[in-house]
């Protein structure tokens, strides 16, 4: 049992509603007792109601494998990042540390560490996993790319990214528009770009970066 | 008697809202069966498949199958199944008893029965019939609503039944029939995929209908421009092509002063509007009232934002506009949605594959619970109660004489002022809860106050029922079956994946043995749902809402059957039981029973109607005193009153209480910050809750969510204005004032989160 090649999974944060039906639905799987493996965040509330759902991107060279002194982290043929090994996981915490997505937690109630396995009890059978099944918004869609094509003709798939000094190729893809020209996200870049306020940015008038600002209050 | 028994507390603490019991079994462990049914939430009617072990509801895989959500689900449908096996589930009936530590006692079900029926029929006796009211729901099945209205009318001989569509679809169904002559979303959703402008006016698409969302980035995907109208940057508005910041209760007036630059960049399609519609001259006289200037002084809306409006839908060869209670919840609600429709028929885009017009419905029923007779207005088929024809067919249905039937009784919140007067001393409410969802609702626990008798059906002891003498046990949607009418017009079947637990009956055996217990059983002998719908179909037979050619069979292999559908081909009366029922409204070339082939719209001279829809300022606008908009609506982890998602706990924590959003502009005159307790008052009363602070507001404006009761209810503070025409209550603006709170209510150290 594999996931096959053909299905890949592709993420759009900006289609993303926050409403938090795919981490409702990943609380459901057992094989994480209830706990969902799925993150999701407003980036700003004061300012947006922009969120991002972030899921294991599943890297072909796994920071959190690489950094684990138990080596209980597989990455198996079919490019799946698994979740920690129950008898190997000494639940240091390395791997919630070194992973550049922020997506391991360690559970040190349990004593392991657990993280999104693109929920391979599902898709190892040719099903989709329950958090791109469910979300109403299809911020989180799984499929082949003849299907993607089809359905998001103003996306591009990427997945490189780039972490300061570090490249990370992902089984995972994210969608950015089709226009943009670089290959791959500078995530350290954006992060300081982020860094500086700004308020709702809205196609009200193109001239205004305010939509309330004739409101008096 | 139908005063709170005991302290409140004390009830709460006995019949909840409690949080869910964990009744996850394990996901290794194999269901019994998979039973494919829809959600039991909103009017998406998402299909979703329940895992059922031990005759409960153990969790849910997705339908992929169903072709409108094709698996996707919301945070409510997937957790919908944890409000089965719940500790608060009423599984006997239960009689008021100020003695008891809870306020009620358990009661045999038969000798509740009895009791209802003994004391209804002293009432009615000493009172008359019409001292009895019936209140019904849009959450329920169609059979249900139907048994309900054919309850009120035949068994109690009282005009007097509405239901709490009354706050939901009324606005958008007048609007409808006033312009169309028919009352329906016009296209199926898959339509919108391909056209060039969505026009989304006052709908959180995004928390209140999720599943749309993805139609409508989809469509955007294939090149649609998206302009969303509403007072909140909305998850929707945040990244749509047009936002139109408007302010509460001004839409009428912009819908005008587009189509006035449409009328004069001649971006209209003559042709159409000659061929098919009437009244446009009117109209286009009135708009001629709203230059840009006054329309961006009254909306609020910057001019350049309106002239790009009305540029892209202008310009536009396709298109769709969707609207919701944003607009609808207003004392101009109907005009507002009939301003929407004049941009539609102005343009000619409607009855195309890529263009249409709809009404996002709220309830799981919204769209059938208004067509078949628990509309204090209309008899089933969307007849119209006071039309002798419609009046002589359903009497022959019913196998009694015409003038046997009521006339119209009145609106939700009017029967609410005739229990007040006391002319109403009696009320039996299924699937209902008016003491959170209906506005002014401390007027609405004083009215419940008064009656002589109150029998609630419920399966959860709700605000509401708390007032109750009586209560009897009814089922939740899964352990019953029947049809309901999605937000698309798709007519879908709720399959029974469980059975009701101890005493508790499916709600229309218990309206049935009400009916024997009175000694007016006949016509109230059905022996299950599927005997309802099979008179429903009769009872529709020649009405708008046709429903003769539908069977539970049919539905199911066609994932739906859109009304119309026809058991007899209207032009010829040939028999059609293939008919596959009517996805697309008013298509070139179709043909309906009301136009006989005049035209395409359900009027004798099957034209579409043009109305003038005036903007009038809302009642209880802002003012000195008040100088603050109040705006309500939902989040997308509760729904409606919370009787059911307030006793979720994963829901629950998701948004635990209602919160006040203000910008910080706003917060900081009034010098309050985020998480800080904040009053709100307006000229009914107050409501202390957080306040949040964000810059997703109109500065003028604060919204609060509605799903709560007690003192967190936002609807203690609303106004009780209505729409004159259909009657729905104004719950998007009033006026209010806002201050930081003195400290932390009372209510914060008694109560739990969702309580």
């Amino acid at each position: 049992m594999a996931v096959p090649a053909r299905l890949e999974f592709f993420v759009d944060h900006s289609r993303c509603i926050g409403c938090q039906s795919c981490v409702q639905a990943c609380s459901e799987c057992d094989t994480h007792k209830g706990d969902s493996m799925i993150h999701l965040e407003y980036v700003n509330r004061a300012h947006s109601v922009q969120t991002v759902p972030i899921i294991c991107m599943h890297c072909e060279e796994p920071t959190c494998a690489e950094v684990c002194p138990a080596d209980a982290i597989k990455r198996t043929g079919d490019g799946v990042v698994q979740s920690a090994r129950k008898p190997r996981c000494i639940a240091c915490g390395n791997c919630v540390m070194a992973c550049p997505f922020g997506v391991p937690e360690l559970y040190v109630d349990r004593a392991i560490m657990m993280k999104c396995d693109m929920c391979y009890d599902r898709t190892s059978v040719g099903k989709r996993p329950m958090c791109a099944t469910v979300c109403p918004s299809q911020a989180l869609f799984f499929g082949t790319r003849e299907q993607l094509a089809a359905l998001r003709p103003q996306s591009k798939a990427t997945n490189q990214f780039r972490f300061g000094e570090q490249l990370i190729t992902t089984r995972v893809n994210v969608l950015v528009p089709r226009v943009r020209t670089n290959e791959l996200v500078d995530v350290t870049a954006a992060m300081e770009d982020e860094s500086k306020p700004r308020g709702p940015r809205l196609p009200i008038v193109s001239d205004a970066a305010d939509p309330f600002a004739d409101v008096e209050v | 008697m139908a005063t709170i028994p005991v302290d409140e507390l004390d009830i709460i603490h006995a019949y909840g809202p409690h949080r869910s019991a964990n009744v996850r079994g394990t996901t290794s462990d194999d269901p019994e069966k998979l039973v494919k049914t829809h959600c039991c939430f909103c009017g998406q009617q998402c299909g979703i498949q329940l895992k059922v072990k031990h005759n409960e509801v153990i969790g849910f895989e997705p339908w992929e199958e169903f072709p409108f959500n094709r698996g996707m689900l919301c945070p409510k449908g997937v957790k919908r199944y944890l409000q089965g096996s719940h500790p608060d589930r009423l599984t006997t009936a239960l009689a008021r008893d100020p003695s008891s530590a809870s306020g009620f006692r358990s009661m045999p079900y038969e000798r509740a029965i009895a009791h209802a029926a003994e004391r209804i029929g002293a009432i009615q006796k000493q009172h008359g019939n019409a001292a009895v009211a019936v209140l019904g729901g849009a959450s329920l099945t169609t059979e249900k609503t139907y048994l309900l209205g054919k309850f009120a009318r035949v068994c109690l001989k009282t005009p007097f039944i509405d239901y709490n569509g009354r706050l939901c679809m009324v606005s958008a169904g007048a609007a409808n029939k006033k312009a169309f002559g028919i009352d329906r979303t016009t296209n199926p959703w898959s339509d919108m995929v391909g056209t060039e402008v969505i026009w989304v006016a006052g709908s959180n698409v995004a928390e209140c209908s999720p599943i749309t969302t993805n139609y409508i980035w989809q469509a955007r995907e294939l090149g649609a421009k998206v302009i969303i109208q509403d007072p909140r940057i909305t998850p929707i508005a945040r990244t749509c092509d047009l936002y139109l910041p408007i302010r509460p209760g001004r839409d009428a007036a912009l819908f005008a002063g587009v189509l006035n630059i449409l009328v004069a960049k001649g971006w209209i399609d003559r042709e159409f509007i000659d061929a098919h519609t009437s009244g446009f001259d009117a109209v286009a006289a009135y708009c001629k009232e709203w230059s840009l200037e006054r329309t961006s002084d009254v909306t609020g809306v910057p001019r350049r934002a309106i002239e790009q409006a009305a540029e892209l839908w202008g310009k536009a060869k396709s298109s769709f506009l969707f609207h919701a209670r944003g607009i609808e919840h207003h004392s101009n609600g109907v005009q507002n949605a009939l301003g929407t429709i004049n941009l539609v028929l102005a343009t000619g885009r409607i009855g195309k594959p890529k263009s249409g017009y709809g009404t996002i419905v709220g309830q799981a029923n919204g769209q059938g619970g208004r067509e078949h007779g628990q509309k204090c207005d209309q008899l089933p088929g969307l007849r119209d109660i006071s039309n002798p024809e419609h009046r002589k067919y359903i009497a022959s249905v019913w196998g009694i004489s015409a003038d046997e039937i009521p006339g119209p009784g009145v609106d939700a919140y009017e029967l609410f002022r005739k229990i007040d007067a006391g002319e109403i001393k009696a009320l039996i409410c299924c699937c209902f809860n008016p003491k959170v969802s209906l506005p002014d609702n401390q007027f609405v626990a004083r009215a419940l106050d008064k009656l002589e008798l109150f029998v609630a059906i419920d399966f959860f002891l709700s605000d509401t029922a708390r007032h109750a003498d009586l209560v009897l046990p009814g089922s939740l949607q899964e352990e019953d079956e029947g049809v309901v009418a999605q937000v698309e017009g798709r007519v879908i079947k709720i399959a029974k994946a469980v059975d009701c637990p101890g005493e508790a009956r499916q709600d229309w055996r218990i309206v049935q043995d009400l009916a024997r217990a009175l000694g007016r059983e006949r016509g109230f002998t059905f022996a299950d749902p599927r005997a309802i719908f099979e008179e429903l179909r009769v009872a529709s037979k020649g009405g708008i809402a046709d429903y003769s050619g539908i069977t539970y069979e049919k539905i199911e292999k066609q994932f739906g059957v859109f009304w119309p559908c026809y058991a007899n081909d209207p032009k010829t009366g040939a028999p059609t039981p293939e008919h596959p029922g009517t996805p697309r409204l008013f298509e070139p070339g179709s043909y309906n029973p009301v136009a006989k082939g005049a035209g395409l719209f359900y009027f004798p001279d099957g034209k579409a109607r043009f109305n003038v829809a005036e903007y009038r300022p809302a009642v209880d606008d802002v003012s000195t005193e008040y100088p603050i908009f109040l705006t309500t609506g939902r989040v997308v982890s509760q729904f409606l009153s919370g009787t059911q998602t307030r006793r979720i706990g994963p829901l629950v924590d998701q948004y635990p209480e209602p919160r006040l959003e203000l910008h910080p502009r706003l917060a900081e005159k009034l010098g309050i910050a985020d998480g800080d307790w904040a009053t709100c008052e307006t000229r009914r009363g107050a409501i202390t809750v957080r306040a949040q602070v964000v810059t997703t507001i109109r500065p003028d404006t604060v919204f609060i969510p509605y799903h709560w009761g007690g003192e967190k209810s936002v609807n203690r503070v609303t106004v009780a204005a209505q729409d004159p025409i259909s009657k729905i209550p104004q719950y998007k603006v009033c006026g209010c004032r806002v201050r930081k709170a003195d400290g932390a209510p009372a209510y914060a150290a008694k109560l739990e989160p969702q309580q």
